[in-house]
């Protein structure tokens, strides 16, 4: 079901004295889950630049309840989190929201784990592309070619596919978002929140101070990541691939924006907009995602996940 | 009340089951794999209504645990060694996070090699994370010890997390006749969970996020006080257990023969038994010997210690752990505690890797230590390595390490 803004809560759920920097994607993230949510939510958070932006105890800058836990166990803290829910006889949605790091990195093996197990959870990859909290070091979610801490020349690594991954573990969804497309976001989060067992959506997240780039662009660059084909939107559900309607005229290369058009907006791209060949391996990376993208629409036509659709 | 042939492991098991735990999780490690396996039939025979969650390693294993207990649930996991060492990091944010928790740790050697025998070389390294840490000396205790986990983690006067050591093999796979109480007067005698907050959108409580570093250190201080006040809570929790269940184990330390005992015998863990069996033989020749079992190490039984140990001619600690490049851990406790009085003091280090110490052994290294008391009139010898038979020489040693090293 479309969501209607008008319908959308007016409740402030990101709250001054957040510490956020400007143009943040994570305090824009935050808002629209718990926008989407409500209140039936306990958020866990790893370490990250959402552990910072809470602000200072005892008060919060998220009006949520929060259990902050250590890098490596997002996953595994809401796990625990939901059993204890389940053995009361709550019904709270827990939801993980967690860095590429604490995602694909160093979260990894609780997330498969979880993912294995199909907890009863909602896992978040907000994903800013570098270990923003600790300065912009590289992740194995940085893209090809950009400019970080640990990465002077430019990463000489593609970006980990997550989302693909999770789909591989044969979860009940999987979905890729934007902050650049909130209502996107919001009704692939509502549409999760109805199903039971492991959820996971990828959160495309441009950060300003990372990316380098003007603080007010951060909803355009995502919407770039979208519109030059870099980032398709799907969603998986029940065995059933789809690409979400937002995004799905860019399957088709005559409508996309050549990828010049994001990358120029960002510093951290800066030493190889004069690169031809470099750009040309971009442009690649993006003909080779969107042939694994083709490749599990087909493959994954006849799911269940039709039926959940209608049902929703 | 039923006895029953219980190894250790399930001595552990049926605690867990008498504490009506909610959630269970952990990742199986020699020698604990048993809890796990025990914990498992119970929950899927149906006689233990708790989830499982069988998680993919002992960090994640940890934290699920602190999950369930932050969100409300009576939780527990159990480990040993590197799958201790691996949690380390969940280990200091559970106590800091004062979430009442109970996790079993049977005792195993740390690699390299690898080596699945006993030493406290695991445990030692988790003194300084704030969690009360007991040590158990046979299996009836580890039932007991568990159980009474539960009453000292929950009590808001504590309000912190609980180890129950048990050492490998010599207790986690030994059976031993176990009194298994009534689960009616378990339930009677401890109490529904208490803890300092729950995480669930009606509370709304956030924990973790970033303090002013003034109130992080008061936290410390609150988890400090937090021990000095459970010290108490553990004599009262061994009294009312003994009230119903007519067990009582002294509390913080085990006394053995330690009133009229001229050389005191301080000691943790299952070779406490061949200390004490020691203790009565040399005694049968003349030589007074009383053994102090330290059952927690953590609130560290300073007070305690002070009364038994500071009048005797000469303590002597038994260390199955070692601090590289200084002394055994609790020999260091110990000296630190009696510094002030000045009595004289051994400390030996014994044991480690598994590797066996009989009641013999500590006859020996006992006469000899009170033979180098009696020449030198005071002693006080830090660190007294009682190497594995055959060892003994230092020729021996460097043909070894030429060999192996």
């Amino acid at each position: 079901m479309a969501v209607n803004l008008k319908a959308l809560p007016d409740k402030k759920y990101i709250m001054p004295g957040n510490a956020s920097c400007p143009g943040c994607p994570e305090s824009m993230g935050l808002r629209y889950v718990k926008m989407a949510l409500g209140d039936n939510v306990v958020l866990v958070i790893p370490a990250g630049c959402s552990s910072v932006i809470q602000g200072i105890a005892p008060r919060s800058g998220i009006n949520t309840p929060i259990l902050n836990i250590v890098f490596a166990a997002g996953a595994s803290a809401a796990s625990g989190l939901k059993a204890a829910y389940e053995m009361l006889g709550k019904d709270y949605h827990v939801v993980v929201w967690a860095g590429d790091g604490g995602t694909g990195d160093i979260g990894f093996q609780a997330l498969s784990g979880a993912a294995e197990r199909d907890e009863d959870i909602i896992y978040i990859c907000v994903d800013n592309e570098a270990y923003m909290n600790t300065g912009i070091q590289r992740s194995s979610l940085t893209p090809y070619g950009a400019w970080t801490t640990t990465t002077w020349t430019g990463k000489k690594e593609h970006k980990k596919n997550v989302p693909i991954i999770l789909v591989s573990h044969g979860v009940k969804y999987v979905a890729t978002a934007t902050v650049g497309y909130p209502t996107d976001f919001i009704e692939k989060l509502r549409r999760a929140s109805k199903i039971k067992g492991f959820r996971y959506i990828h959160l495309l997240a441009p950060c300003p101070v990372g990316w380098r780039f003007d603080p007010s662009l951060t909803a355009r660059i995502g919407q770039l990541a979208v519109k030059t084909g870099l980032y398709p939107l799907f969603e998986y559900v029940n065995g059933k691939f789809r690409l979400s309607p937002i995004g799905r005229r860019y399957k088709d290369p005559k409508n996309r924006l050549p990828i010049i058009e994001y990358l120029k907006l960002q510093g951290r791209y800066k030493h190889l907009l004069d690169k031809p060949e470099e750009i040309k391996k971009i442009e690649e990376y993006i003909e080779n995602t969107w042939h694994l993208i083709d490749a599990l629409e087909k493959s994954f036509s006849k799911g269940g996940g039709e039926k959940i659709y209608k049902a929703l | 009340m039923v006895v029953r042939s219980l190894t250790g492991n399930y001595a552990v098991a049926y605690a867990v089951k008498l504490a009506r735990v909610q959630v269970v999780s952990a990742y199986p490690i020699t020698p604990q794999t048993t809890i796990v396996e025990k914990l498992s039939e119970m929950i899927e025979k149906g006689e233990l209504k708790a989830k499982m969650v069988r998680v993919e390693s002992e960090h994640s294993a940890l934290a699920t645990v602190f999950g369930a207990a932050s969100g409300g649930a009576r939780a527990f996991t159990a480990t040993s060694s590197h799958g201790l060492l691996y949690m380390h990091e969940v280990v200091w944010w559970a106590a800091g996070s004062r979430i009442p928790l109970v996790m079993a740790v049977v005792a195993r050697s740390i690699g390299p090699p690898w080596n699945i025998h006993v030493d406290h070389q695991d445990i030692f390294d988790q003194r300084d994370t704030g969690w009360i840490i007991g040590v158990a000396q046979e299996n009836q205790e580890v039932l007991d010890m568990t159980l009474q986990a539960f009453r000292i983690s929950e009590d808001p006067r504590v309000y912190l997390p609980v180890m129950v050591g048990l050492d490998g093999f010599i207790l986690s796979h030994t059976r031993a006749p176990v009194d298994v109480p009534d689960q009616d007067l378990v339930d009677e005698w401890l109490p529904p969970r208490r803890q300092p907050y729950v995480i669930s959108p009606e509370t709304n409580v956030v924990m973790g996020n970033i303090a002013p570093d003034e109130v992080h250190y008061l936290m410390r201080y609150s988890m400090h006080e937090a021990m000095e006040r459970a010290k108490r809570v553990i004599e009262e929790v061994d009294r009312s257990y003994a009230e119903v269940f007519g067990r009582s184990y002294g509390g913080l330390i085990e006394c053995y023969k330690c009133d009229d005992a001229d050389i005191l015998v301080v000691i943790t863990g299952s070779w406490s038994g061949d200390a004490k069996h020691a203790a009565d033989r040399l005694r049968s020749i003349g030589i007074n010997v009383g053994v102090a079992r330290v059952r927690f190490i953590r609130p560290w039984p300073r007070e305690r210690l002070v009364e038994i140990a500071r009048d005797k001619k000469l303590v002597i600690v038994f260390d199955r752990a070692v601090s590289m490049g200084s002394l055994g851990p609790l020999f260091m406790e110990v000296s630190s505690t009696l510094y002030p009085y000045g009595t004289s003091l051994a400390g030996v280090i014994a044991g480690l890797a598994g590797v066996d110490v009989s009641y013999e052994d500590f006859e020996r290294a006992i006469k000899t230590l009170v033979s180098k008391l009696e020449e030198q009139g005071r002693l006080y010898i830090p660190q007294f390595w009682l190497f594995p038979e055959g060892f003994e020489s230092e020729e021996k040693r460097l043909e070894v390490a030429r060999k192996w090293l």
